[in-house]
């Protein structure tokens, strides 16, 4: 076993962001591809973090990003489940397939 | 050498990824959204882990605190208990698996041939230093960036309010 660096951490994000492109590939229910969503914006904080703690050690740019991320992430959860429960109420149904008819 | 730093990274690192991978996977959206919230632990973990420990707080208390909650309860109000979601055509999972391994596969090589200058690791920044960097007007500093995010975060909330507002029948 190596001593982890940022390799390993790189290792570490690049799986969890495609596993959440597989979620949101091959899941249909709207909340289980916010799910994948969240996944993937995990992933790339972690990125921002083991640049800024290996790579530029005395600036701290990465990890201002990680905190604005984790605010939008936030505002975006929250108004997307409101549209959710909203498409809920008048389809019965939170498939993607169903939601189609929000284009007309 | 096996120390116990090491240990637990590749500890955290199989609880963050096997969760990942039961939470897109499984077929119960109420076991998906538990399993998340242990996928978004073993993160919060690694930012102990690499010393960034107001890191790990905020994303305990945002996204384990306040997403996944919100995420459960949505579940709650949307699906019928005991519902398991449909099953997914066997093409379809082949297909977005192989496009995912791929895309894997070769950032996984960009990254192994490139080569970064390690830097030689100082002390991570303390919350002072945090603090005092987000509130600096100066050249350096994110006080532009934190107001606009305040005005997102208002802006989200009204927007929520009005769409998930039960629209009352006409009386007169």
């Amino acid at each position: 076993m190596m001593n982890p660096g940022l390799y390993h951490i790189l290792f570490l994000s690049a799986a969890l962001f495609f596993i959440g492109v597989y979620g949101f590939l091959t899941r249909r229910n709207l909340i289980t591809m916010l799910m994948s969503i969240e996944l993937i914006l995990n992933s790339v904080n972690l990125n921002f973090i083991a640049f800024n703690k290996y790579v530029w050690p005395e600036k701290m740019d990465g990890l201002f990003f990680t905190l604005f991320i984790i605010a939008i992430a936030a505002a975006e959860a929250a108004v997307a489940i409101a549209i959710i429960i909203n498409l809920y109420r008048s389809h019965q149904s939170i498939d993607v397939e169903n939601a189609e008819d929000l284009k007309y | 050498m096996i120390t116990g730093s090491t240990i637990i990274f590749y500890l955290l690192a199989a609880l963050t990824l096997t969760c990942a991978l039961l939470s897109v996977s499984t077929r119960q959206i109420f076991r998906a959204a538990i399993y998340l919230l242990f996928s978004l632990i073993g993160i919060a973990g690694i930012y102990f882990w690499l010393q960034y420990e107001f890191i790990a707080a905020v994303q305990i208390v945002v996204y384990v605190g306040g997403i996944v909650v919100l995420i459960i309860f949505s579940i709650f109000l949307t699906q019928q208990a005991g519902e398991k979601l449909a099953k997914q055509k066997l093409d379809r999972k082949i297909f977005s698996a192989l496009a995912v391994f791929c895309g894997f596969a070769l950032t996984m090589l960009q990254v192994y041939q490139h080569n970064f200058n390690n830097a030689a690791t100082t002390s991570a920044p303390t919350v002072a230093d945090i603090g005092r960097k987000m509130l600096n007007v100066d050249q350096e500093g994110y006080a532009l960036p934190f107001e606009v995010i305040s005005m997102l975060l208002l802006a989200a909330m009204v927007g929520c309010i009005v769409i998930a507002l039960r629209s009352k029948p006409e009386t007169k």
